[in-house]
């Protein structure tokens, strides 16, 4: 694919090299949809508030096939050592976009192989549609394949993706797939975590088939130099439940897209979220909810904390089409701002084309509140310590939201981990 | 409830016609031929005897309007406009322009009886009493697509200071002023249809009120397009110095035709330290026939500018008519502890498409912001609330509160809603809420069963619905809004 | 028999997820002019359906049966058309119309169905008089006027203001669904006095109560006891008190 060259320029430029190279018709025609459209800036309505100018100026190559062990022992012990119960649960750990057998711990009672071994790409992302994911396409070389049979509970299953990099930039673009059988039940736990400057751009495909349940956080403890931008598309079968919670600490620029589909009725979904970012750090949650059939629930709670310099990005739309009467819809965005130097900017959207439908959503931005401080003081309470209770209350509401226990409990340890003590703009 | 039987009966009427305001005024017109170029944009200035500065003013616009794109962002949708197609002025053929009434074309002026000018008098709204008396006089300067035929009440108003006449009459005689804050506050760049306003534009209304001087009584602008094949482009300039307060009410109309017509206005509002505007709008042009032909394309820019201290812009809109809106009446809060607000109406019917929505920019320090909006979709059409609120970092205490609701009649229609929501001070506070629902069966049926017909049933609840907007029209310009609200939506339920 | 209100075999089910649920299985009552009948009975033994379905709510579906109201076919009529003939639901949890002024609203239905029975509509000024007076014997804030209707009213200023509704709209046939439900003793009687001073050989009414202190002060003809869509037992007043004492579970046993 030569002749795209000529056209990769702004950032694509970064892959260029890598994307002349490709085999195989399902890469090549996403290599050249995103020749069309370029990867996405501010002109493009979903890109609206978030640039890609995070991804810098030098070419980001494929991650070498070594990696230091003992480098990826640490990270993972950071991961697996915010709280005990973390170590004893079945994971399947990647590094750099690449299976990762010797820090495995794979579980029983599902089916799991991996997109290495027999490339799916899958029926719901659309690589002309979102650019990143066209990327993704061109370039994914590994990822989860796991399935649930029908009718089993699975418990827990942890997805561990560490980036591992030096000064030169690198990238990495795993393709995961998650199938929850009819009547089955999952508790995925994803983390990304890692050091130095990678690029990851993960597409998740998730299917929740009729009855089935999938409880799904995700933890993004990203390197500080690392943007990650991760596009994810679930499938919510009839009464079936897609209960997801992301939780985004860093790294440069971490953006989490999720496309959620209500696709058969009584079907419910949250896309619940938190942020809490400092320093230079940019976070996106973006979501489109499609209610696509009758009588099904969306709810989506999403609190960003932003200190320093740090922007927040919300957007959300819930999209009711035609056919899906009796939607009940809600979402709620809120910021607190903790220094002059932050910002939020929010889009909370609602499309509807339904008429018998009960849809709100609320957004509010602001400090932390002068009342209560003051109240918190006037019982003794030192003022960076109250301030800290009250960010660390206005999160745990939010935390508070995701259903599984375990995921729950590990959420606040890496929150009382990191956050301990740091209630004080600097 | 009277207003909604007078309508009634004023429809039936009319026959087939659900729009009372479609009917062609038979009255001698001076054209421009079609198309647009240099030419056209001085003949214009010509016939407008205007001094160079404003041709030159109108030409450097022109040159940007050529480099620039329609904007594609809305949620409308519309067959390319031929901007060569239309003329781009039409004028009643009397000269030189009309001095007072009795000078009118009589034909003109049984036009705008016909439009209710002045509004008839309405003494009781909504079941409350109001005593006689009571009300203001309104002074009306009357627009007939390119230019302002009459305008009423000017000795009053010349005495207490207040400058009310048509915009190329100011071109004339106050200049200074006009060059002072044209384009200020919208500039000529600012966007698509800004830029060709800036171009072509042909008449409106300039208000200006001295520091310290309340207008004594509410000012209205009626816009009628009647030719064929014309555009539009009136230009509306209100600046109240320091003190001063006005009330400026507006209302459009236009005849039925299976043609779309082009209609993009601009409106500059200035305020300064401690002065208050309040423009209110009832807006009802032709929205096109049960099957989507025809139709006003209403492009419009309003903005107003709160540049001194305390200083308050408000804006009311009921937006019932057009085939396609694009409107965003904004407000730039500068001056410190300026208050800026939005109260909309917007109501859509066949296949009517509405994207309509406000900005507010806060600059200054304890600035605050309300945006109340009502949508209300029925028949095919589209609605969407689009709005903006920004806090720029030196607002310091600035405050939003936005409420947007959504109602849905029928299943074939839309409404949307997207806010765009950014803080950079965090020291702000903004709320927003925004829901979507149906009428209730349980409404209804309440109401039916207390002998309402369906349709007026729908029509009390959704007057309901908007009647935190309505409350804030003037009370003529309310009972006028209430009636229309019911007009549009006949036809929606049953 | 009378040619007042004339029910007959009476059957209507209601779509509830999906399923049809059979809820009046048969219902026969005839109510003639100038009388107050009562209809009792457990709770879900259809009673508010009965007055729905005679008020033509459309989510219920009437699959056998007749009703007719001064000769004429009651089921083909819409809603307001039962309203102007002169057919009244006082709803057991009357509903709130945000932004809607009560004055308004009295004033608007006043008139469409005054239009409907060939009268004079009547202008504000006139109709306000009549309200406040109306109002006023009713023991209810003037301000209830200018508020929106039923918004933010306790229960007792809600159950009042079907009663004001019902005095203005002057109905032939009132059905009064557990108006009294949630009304302290003061408030009944105010209540009952207004349904009172509607009383004429050309009024009649339904009252649907599971307490006989209503009854007190409303003298009724009837009692008819109603359980799983019928009318089971019909009988004097006496009835009610026995009911009052005794409780439904003889009666029902009894049919059973």
């Amino acid at each position: 694919m030569n002749a795209l060259s000529k056209d990769m320029s702004g950032p694509l430029a970064l892959f260029a090299n890598r994307l002349n190279t490709l085999a195989g018709a399902e890469r090549q025609s996403a290599a050249g949809a995103l020749a069309r459209t370029g990867l996405p800036d501010r002109k493009v309505e979903a890109w609206h508030y978030t640039t890609l100018r995070a991804l810098g100026k030098q070419d980001y190559a494929a991650p070498p096939m070594q990696v230091e062990a003992s480098t990826v022992r640490s990270l993972l012990d950071g991961v697996l050592q915010a709280h005990p119960a973390m170590a004893a649960l079945p994971r399947v750990v990647f590094v750099n976009g690449r299976h990762a057998p010797a820090f495995s711990a794979l579980p029983d009672d599902v089916d799991l192989s991996f997109f290495a071994d027999d490339p799916q790409f899958g029926q719901q992302a659309a690589p002309d549609r979102d650019p990143l994911v066209a990327l993704n396409t061109a370039l994914a070389e590994d990822g989860l394949v796991l399935r649930v049979p029908a009718g089993v509970d699975a418990g827990h299953v942890m997805l561990i993706s560490l980036g591992v990099a030096g000064v030169d930039p690198l990238s990495f673009h795993p393709r995961h797939t998650v199938v929850v059988e009819k009547e089955a039940h999952l508790r995925l736990i994803c983390v990304q975590a890692g050091q130095g400057a990678y690029f990851h751009n993960p597409v998740t495909d998730i299917q929740v088939e009729d009855g089935a349940t999938l409880e799904h956080l995700t933890l993004q403890t990203e390197g500080a130099q690392a943007v990650s931008l991760g596009t994810l598309y679930a499938h919510v079968g009839q009464q079936s439940v897609y209960d997801s919670f992301v939780l985004g600490l860093g790294g440069q620029l971490v953006r989490h897209e999720v496309h959620a589909r209500l696709a058969a009725t009584r079907g419910v979904v949250h896309v619940n979220g938190a942020q809490r970012l400092a320093g230079q750090q940019v976070g996106d949650i973006t979501s489109v909810i499609t209610h696509a059939a009758s009588d099904c629930t969306s709810r989506q709670t999403v609190r960003n904390v932003l200190d320093g310099h740090a922007r927040g990005v919300f957007q959300g739309k819930v999209l009711v089409e035609r056919i899906a009467q009796k939607t009940d819809g809600y979402q709620m965005n809120q910021a607190l701002l903790l220094s002059p130097e932050a910002e939020i900017d929010a889009k909370p959207e609602l499309e509807i084309y339904a008429d018998d439908v009960r849809c709100s959503h609320g957004a509010t931005v602001g400090a932390l509140d002068d009342d209560q401080l003051f109240y918190l003081r006037s019982r003794g309470i030192p003022e960076q310590e109250a301030r800290q209770m009250l960010i660390d209350a206005f999160l745990d509401e939010a935390i508070a939201l995701v259903e599984d226990a375990t995921a729950q409990t590990f959420c606040r340890a890496v929150m009382a981990a990191r956050f301990a003590g740091k209630g004080e703009s600097a | 409830m009277p207003a909604v039987t007078q309508t009634r009966e004023a429809v039936e009427k009319l026959g087939q016609s659900t729009y009372k305001w479609g009917f062609e005024t038979d009255i001698e017109m001076d054209m421009a031929p079609k198309g647009l170029n240099e030419d056209i944009i001085r003949l214009i200035s010509s016939r407008k005897e205007e001094p160079e500065w404003m041709l030159e003013w109108r030409l450097a616009a022109y040159k940007t309007w050529q480099a620039m794109e329609e904007p594609k962002w809305a949620k409308v949708a519309f067959p390319p406009i031929d901007y060569q197609d239309a003329h781009y002025y039409a004028a009643p053929r009397k000269k030189p322009g009309p001095r007072s009434l009795d000078e009118v074309d009589p034909e003109l002026l049984r036009t705008y009886e016909k439009l209710g000018i002045p509004l008839h008098e309405q003494a009781l709204l909504a079941g409350v009493e109001v005593p006689e008396g009571e009300r203001m006089p309104v002074a009306v300067d009357a627009v007939f697509d390119s230019v302002s035929v009459a305008t009423t009440f000017r000795k009053t108003l010349e005495e207490a200071g207040v400058i009310f006449c048509p915009i190329s009459e100011a071109v004339r005689e106050h200049p200074d002023l006009v060059r002072k804050y044209l384009g200020t506050v919208v500039p000529a760049g600012d966007n698509f249809f800004s830029a060709l306003n800036s171009a072509v534009f042909t008449d409106g209304s300039f208000v200006y009120v001295p520091k310290g001087v309340r207008c004594p009584m509410e000012l209205s602008t009626y816009f009628r397009i009647n030719a064929k094949n014309t555009g539009q482009f009136e230009r509306t300039l209100i600046v109240v110095e320091e003190g001063g307060s006005v009330s400026y009410l507006e209302g459009c109309t236009a005849p039925m035709r299976d043609e779309n017509q082009l209609h993009a206005a601009v409106v500059e509002l200035v305020a300064m330290d401690d002065a208050s505007i309040k423009y209110s709008t009832v807006q009802n042009w032709y929205p096109g026939d049960e099957n989507g032909r025809g139709g006003i394309y209403n492009f419009v820019t309003k903005r107003g500018a709160c540049r001194g201290a305390r200083s308050k812009i408000s804006w009311t809109q009921v937006e019932t008519g057009s085939a396609i809106t694009w409107k965003y009446p904004s407000c730039i809060l500068q001056g410190e502890g300026s208050v800026g607000e939005f109260y909309s109406v917007a109501v859509t019917n066949n296949h009517q498409q509405a994207d309509t929505g406000t900005k507010m920019i806060h600059l200054g320090r304890n600035t605050r912001s309300t945006i109340i909006a009502k949508t209300i979709s029925a028949g095919r059409s589209d609605s969407t609330y689009r709005g903006l609120v920004r806090v720029q970092p030196k607002a310091s205490g600035a405050r939003n509160f936005t409420q947007c609701d959504s109602l849905l009649i029928g299943d074939q229609c839309g409404a949307h809603t997207v806010p765009y929501i950014e803080s950079r001070n965090m020291h702000a506070r903004i709320e927003h809420e925004a829901t979507t629902s149906k009428i209730s069966e349980d409404q209804l049926f309440y109401c039916r069963q207390r002998g309402l017909s369906e349709e007026d049933a729908v029509g009390l609840i959704v007057n309901g619905f908007c009647r935190d907007v309505l409350k804030e029209l003037p009370m003529e310009f309310a009972v006028e809004a209430q009636k229309l609200l019911q007009i549009s939506l006949e036809g929606s339920v049953g | 028999m009378s040619q007042f209100l004339e029910i007959s075999g009476l059957c209507a089910q209601i779509d509830a997820d999906g399923q049809k649920k059979q809820i009046l299985r048969g219902v026969d009552l005839s109510i003639p002019p100038g009388e107050v009948h009562v209809i009792m009975g457990p709770n879900g033994s259809g009673k508010s359906t009965l007055s729905y379905v005679l008020a033509g709510r459309e989510e219920y579906e009437v699959t056998a049966g007749t009703a007719t109201f001064h000769g004429q076919d009651l089921l083909a009529m819409e809603p307001e058309e039962r309203a102007a003939a002169g057919l009244f639901l006082a709803f057991q949890s009357p509903i709130e119309l945000p932004g809607v002024n009560n004055a308004n609203f009295l004033r608007t239905a006043v008139n469409a169905v005054r239009r409907a029975r060939g009268q004079d509509e009547l202008d504000a000024v006139a109709f306000l008089k009549m309200a406040r007076e109306a109002a006023k014997a009713l023991s209810m804030a003037p301000d209830m006027l200018k508020r929106n209707v039923n918004v933010g009213f306790s229960g007792g200023e809600k159950k009042r203001n079907e009663v004001l509704q019902m005095t203005l709209l002057q109905p032939t046939f009132a059905i009064l669904d557990e108006t009294d439900s949630g009304l302290d003793v003061d408030a009944l009687r105010i209540v009952a006095e207004g349904v009172n001073r509607l009383r004429a050989p050309t009024f009649s009414a339904l009252v649907i109560t599971h307490h006989q202190k209503l009854l007190d002060y409303l003298v009724p003809d009837r009692i008819h006891v109603m359980a799983r869509g019928r009318i089971i037992l019909s009988g004097g007043p006496e009835l009610a008190r026995q009911i009052d004492q005794e409780g439904y579970t003889k009666f029902l046993a009894e049919v059973a």
